[in-house]
């Protein structure tokens, strides 16, 4: 089962009034692996990745998660089948601490907290655990400071601790490293490849030298359909591949 | 080392505050009841009531704005049903006056659940819309059902015996009623933004992709704080009702909604004690500048111009970020 498909998507289509920003998407996403999806601006990664947490509805296809099929669920009920995703610009709570990002998060082990009667001091006991994943993430120092004060290359980490606090099986991540200097990139490269020892991580990523070193495959798209799909050296050395991110006639 | 037990020590303090709640936020607590109980000796109940009534209408639909992040532009059918179900139930069901106001309460919190959950489904803007026209089908049905008395609204209510003991004619003895519902009212809304409830409800209010992405049903949170605020909304319209022994058209008006928004901005929205200031700016240039007749409007305007323009936190707002402490 650990070579098993835990993620696979049938035919995925996506049509914008006539426009196909993804059309026909056959994609399986392998248990313990970093796939990687590439491909050139306007190739239809982020849609593809809407589509798959469902944040946008496809037009046409279908998609399973272990064996499950979750095309017609809602993205809440997707994440609580352990599929979490992160977004392209940085999704934290702002007007919260580190500290407090965290711990919504990790209320979640709650169930619904409708328990509006309630003082949030039932929610200390999350404390050590919020601790613990922001010392992962490097960000200890910083658990009571508003998320908007951190840095671009912080408030990311923040993200990542944040979903890992779901503990989820599978993650999806939009272009983890935009806008980051080196040595986040660096600092967070080695945070993905860390995190997933034993877990299965779907990830959208501009910088080829990162996705070079991390993925195990690499689905190529380009106009909304899948180009090319292996590992590096073979995805990297496939002419289709080149013509697309270089143009044509550079023989 | 000192500077490492500086931040351990500072560390700590923030966050014992924010687990319960902060000393400065007691202190205010108790300063708002002594006031209250002081106040009545000094200035006239009636208007103090009124006071009341308006403050914790205005916390409630703050709830709603500030820490839901939803604007409703129709709290008023909330409060002004809510006024009209207790005055009837007081009058004609012959209801004691804490029975009188629990059915008024109990009208909002059902008629916020109607609405709540249709206007939830659409965002920003169109909510707001959503939420005027249903606060708007209340007025007319208000103009136009028999029971409401139409132009005259109920008048004449009897305020009768609390739990059948205590006569509340005297304005002085129905006020403390008052003060112990609007304290009561503000300490509920108080915990229900510091919960477990309250944090998920920030979240969304800051995020809501991502509380989404986190695995909550984010319609459920909504419509929640919804039903709870025009609950609330409704527990100051029934105490209003028994107060001026009157329900009429102006508690339904959409000017009424209006003017709960304009009590929330600038009190300072988003703030525990915002609304409380911003409803007894209101309620007292109201009643002091009543000679002016039209131009309090004009007067409020203005208010509301200068309000948005120098300083858009709320007047709390502006001296909660002086003291670098959340109010």
């Amino acid at each position: 089962m650990s070579d098993g498909v835990i993620l696979a998507a049938k035919d995925l289509t996506k049509e914008f009034k006539g426009f196909f920003a993804v059309e026909g998407v056959n994609l399986q996403v392998r248990r313990g692996q970093i796939h990687a999806l590439i491909g050139p601006n306007g190739a239809g990664k982020t849609t593809c990745f809407n589509l798959l947490t469902k944040f946008l509805p496809p037009t046409r296809g279908s998609i399973t998660y272990k064996g499950e099929d979750i095309t017609s669920m809602s993205p809440a009920d997707i994440a609580r089948l352990g599929l979490v995703r992160s977004f392209q610009i940085s999704a934290v709570f702002p007007h919260l601490t580190a500290m407090e990002n965290v711990r919504i998060a990790l209320q979640r082990k709650r169930g619904d907290s409708f328990d509006f009667w309630r003082s949030q001091k039932v929610l200390s006991e999350f404390n050590d655990e919020a601790r613990s994943l922001l010392n992962d993430v490097g960000l200890s120092e910083f658990e009571n400071t508003n998320a908007s004060d951190l840095s671009y290359g912080r408030k990311r980490a923040l993200e990542i601790a944040t979903t890992l606090a779901l503990n989820p099986e599978m993650l999806l991540l939009d272009e983890p490293m935009a806008g980051m200097a080196q040595e986040d990139i660096e600092r967070i490269s080695a945070l993905i490849k860390r995190i997933s020892a034993n877990r299965t991580i779907l990830m959208v990523e501009h910088n080829l030298s990162v996705v070079a070193s991390l993925s195990d495959t690499i689905t190529v798209l380009a106009r909304g359909k899948v180009l090319a799909e292996g590992n590096y050296a073979t995805v990297s050395k496939d002419e289709r591949v080149i013509e697309a991110y270089i143009g044509a006639g550079h023989g | 080392m000192t500077a490492v037990t500086e931040t351990e020590t500072t560390g700590i303090a923030v966050q014992q505050a924010r687990a319960g709640m902060p000393l400065h936020h007691v202190a205010i607590f108790v300063a708002l009841l002594a006031a209250g109980l002081v106040a009545p000796f000094l200035l006239y109940p009636v208007f103090l009531m009124k006071v009341l009534c308006f403050a914790l209408f205005a916390c409630a639909f703050n709830l709603l704005l500030g820490y839901g992040g939803l604007l409703s532009f129709g709290h008023a059918a909330y409060f002004g049903s809510a006024s009209y179900i207790a005055a009837h139930a007081a009058k004609v069901w012959g209801l004691s006056p804490e029975l009188a106001i629990l059915s008024g309460t109990l009208a909002a919190a059902v008629l916020g659940l109607a609405i709540g959950s249709l206007a939830i489904r659409r965002q920003g803007i169109y909510f707001a819309m959503v939420t005027l026209a249903f606060a708007q089908m209340v007025f007319f049905f208000s103009l136009q059902a028999p029971f409401t008395g139409g132009e005259d609204g109920i008048q004449a209510v009897p305020r009768g015996n609390l739990f059948g003991l205590l006569s509340l004619r005297s304005d002085f003895t129905l006020y403390f009623v008052v003060l112990a519902i609007t304290l009561g009212g503000l300490l509920l809304i108080y915990r229900i933004i510091h919960s477990p409830f309250g944090q998920v409800l920030k979240a969304i209010r800051e995020n809501e992709p991502r509380a989404v992405s986190l695995g909550y049903r984010v319609n459920r949170y909504k419509l929640a704080v919804f039903v709870l605020s025009a609950t609330l909304a409704g527990l100051a319209g029934s105490t209003k009702a028994l107060v001026f022994q009157l329900a009429s058209l102006t508690d339904v008006h959409w000017s009424m909604s209006g003017e709960v928004v304009l009590m929330t901005l600038i009190g300072g929205m988003g703030t525990v004690f915002g609304p409380i200031v911003g409803a007894a700016i209101i309620v007292t240039m109201q009643n002091y500048l009543a000679t002016f007749g039209a131009w309090v409007t004009i007067i409020q305007g203005c208010i509301f111009v200068v309000c948005v323009m120098l300083f858009r936190e709320g007047i709390v707002g502006v001296i909660a970020k002086w003291i670098r402490k959340p109010l």
